[in-house]
């Protein structure tokens, strides 16, 4: 993948003159390809990997297998993104194997997560089936490590 | 004890006579200080590859833990020919030919005592990687340091190369890509350095270990140029671009008789390099590629980053070819180098290598080292542009 884009996954708040010192491109040039990815939807947002443990009142994030019924028009597509449109479905995949769609819910609740399984989702035209887990512990997101760092244990100066 | 017969009396003239190395004397000074951003490591701040460390980790659980041949497992060997072959388009005979070593220091010690006499003049390029001139004094031969410059980015010519020669001259020893300067080579380059060692009958040892970590250009060998492999001892590890460094594991290609000689010393000093550290090497040589490939365009970034900081305040660096080390000229401040590294230490927090821990040569220059992970690059780059500004 594109070397900028690969610096922003790391780190959204990298500056264009860092950026620029990397790669060897002008500030300039840097800013104009970042405002070219996010007008073409190449970049869709900058978010924050936020490690929940660490909040008071953490989300309870959930995770359900949807099997479907496609549509003679449409296929997969247009339930998915029906779905995908609930504020409580942080991220919607289409899947091969066992079932469709793989979805991953945020509540505040477990019972809050349950009552969207069972009063939305399940009662949705074309759902057929749905298997809900309940995700228990974060060891690594989008690349992110959550609790663990390795030390640097090299000597402070070496040949 | 009477003075003639102190402990220190009763060392070899040798060894008392050859200073300590001004790394080590630059880490101790380092160690005792809390918070440092340390510029001056030598050594890949990456861990060694998972799947590296798991088959290290299999082989223990499998019991592996015995003597192996002098020379290395054979399945190693075979890995390394065909690994030097594909690199470098020079084919060696794993059997006699490949010899595996703890670390290319051991492999430089023992090609170097196979082969100097006491007198023989050995020829190499400062600033150096600091074991080089000890270990010709340790084998009672000459060193002749050639002293490479600025203006030519620190590579050798072979006009420097015919200034040194003598009759004594026996061999020639070189080391690029470079530590610590981040000199690499030409294709010219190489085979003018080559051209002068066939003609003057050379023994030539090359250090060729940071071969993958090339940047604008690829590696050219030593041994890829016609009529180098009959007197050349290739020395190569895992250290650098594998992020093996605490495996110790280096390996020597060359004929059969130099490879005889060297094992000779190695049988009787070191018996083998440790059986866990080669068993992870054979993974390391199946399938590192992408781990090698990730790394080295991290350290790209992060040359591309300490340059053009170093230039944007006004402090000359040499662009970097290879390795993973910016050698700037602070020269310029009216300071030797140590000077300039202690102030920026107790200034700072910042620590670098004095340029002269690498050779008188090294004046004027500090060596940062830029296997450092890159929010402490920013940092440091950060806190010299605050350092020289006071000055």
């Amino acid at each position: 993948m594109n070397e900028l884009l690969e610096l922003l996954k790391q780190n959204a708040l990298e500056s264009p003159e860092n950026l620029s010192k990397m790669l060897g491109l002008s500030i300039d040039e840097v800013k104009q390809q970042i405002a070219a990815y996010e007008k073409e939807g190449v970049i869709r947002a900058y978010q924050a990997v936020v490690n929940e443990e660490k909040l008071d009142a953490s989300l309870v994030t959930t995770v359900i297998e949807v099997k479907v019924t496609p549509e003679s028009e449409g296929g997969f597509d247009r339930i998915a993104d029906r779905i995908s449109r609930f504020p409580e479905v942080d991220s919607v995949f289409l899947m091969s194997g066992g079932f469709d769609l793989l979805l991953f819910i945020k509540g505040r609740t477990m019972q809050e997560s349950f009552s969207f399984v069972s009063e939305k989702l399940s009662t949705m035209q074309g759902i057929t089936s749905t298997a809900t887990h309940f995700m228990m512990k974060t060891y690594k997101q989008s690349g992110i490590l959550m609790h663990t760092g390795e030390d640097d244990e090299r000597l402070k100066v070496s040949p | 004890m009477n003075d003639s017969k102190s402990l220190r009396n009763r060392i070899t003239k040798t060894v008392r006579e050859i200073p300590r190395s001004g790394i080590r004397d630059f880490f101790d000074i380092v160690s005792s200080r809390e918070d440092v951003i340390s510029l001056g490591i030598g050594e890949p701040d990456f861990v060694t590859p998972w799947h590296i460390r798991d088959a290290a980790m299999l082989a223990l659980e499998r019991g592996v833990t015995s003597y192996t041949s002098n020379m290395g497992l054979l399945a190693l060997r075979r890995g390394i020919a065909q690994y030097v072959e594909k690199k470098t388009g020079t084919a060696y005979n794993p059997v006699d030919e490949v010899l595996v070593t703890v670390g290319v220091s051991e492999g430089l010690d023992l090609a170097i005592r196979a082969l100097i006499e006491p007198g023989d003049e050995v020829l190499y390029h400062e600033p150096s990687y600091v074991s080089y001139n000890p270990l010709i004094q340790f084998a009672h031969g000459t060193p002749v340091a050639i002293q490479t410059k600025k203006e030519n980015g620190f590579r050798l010519t072979r006009a420097e190369l015919e200034a040194h020669v003598t009759p004594r001259t026996k061999v020639l020893l070189l080391n690029y890509p470079n530590n610590p300067t981040g000199a690499a080579l030409s294709q010219q380059d190489v085979e003018d350095i080559a051209a002068f060692a066939i003609e003057h009958d050379l023994i030539v040892l090359t250090d060729e270990i940071y071969d993958e970590l090339t940047y604008d250009r690829q590696h050219f060998s030593f041994i890829s140029v016609q009529g180098m492999k009959e007197r050349t001892i290739y020395l190569h590890g895992f250290s650098k671009a594998w992020a093996m460094t605490g495996f110790r594991m280096g390996f020597t290609c060359a004929p059969p008789e130099l490879t005889e000689a060297m094992m000779k010393i190695h049988q009787y000093t070191m018996l083998c390099a440790p059986i866990l550290s080669q068993e992870a090497s054979i993974e390391a040589l199946k399938k590192a590629d992408s781990d090698i490939a990730y790394m080295k365009a991290e350290y790209k970034k992060r040359r591309n980053f300490i340059h053009a900081s170093f230039e944007q305040m006004g402090i000359p660096c040499i662009y970097p070819d290879g390795a993973f080390y910016a050698f700037a000229d602070v020269s310029k401040f009216g300071m030797t180098s140590r000077e300039f590294a202690l102030k920026l230490l107790d200034d700072q927090n910042v620590a670098c290598v004095p340029g002269t821990a690498f050779g008188a040569c090294g004046e004027g220059f500090i060596r940062c080292s830029y296997a450092t992970a890159m929010d402490d690059i920013k940092e440091a780059m950060e806190r010299i542009a605050r350092f020289i500004e006071n000055l």
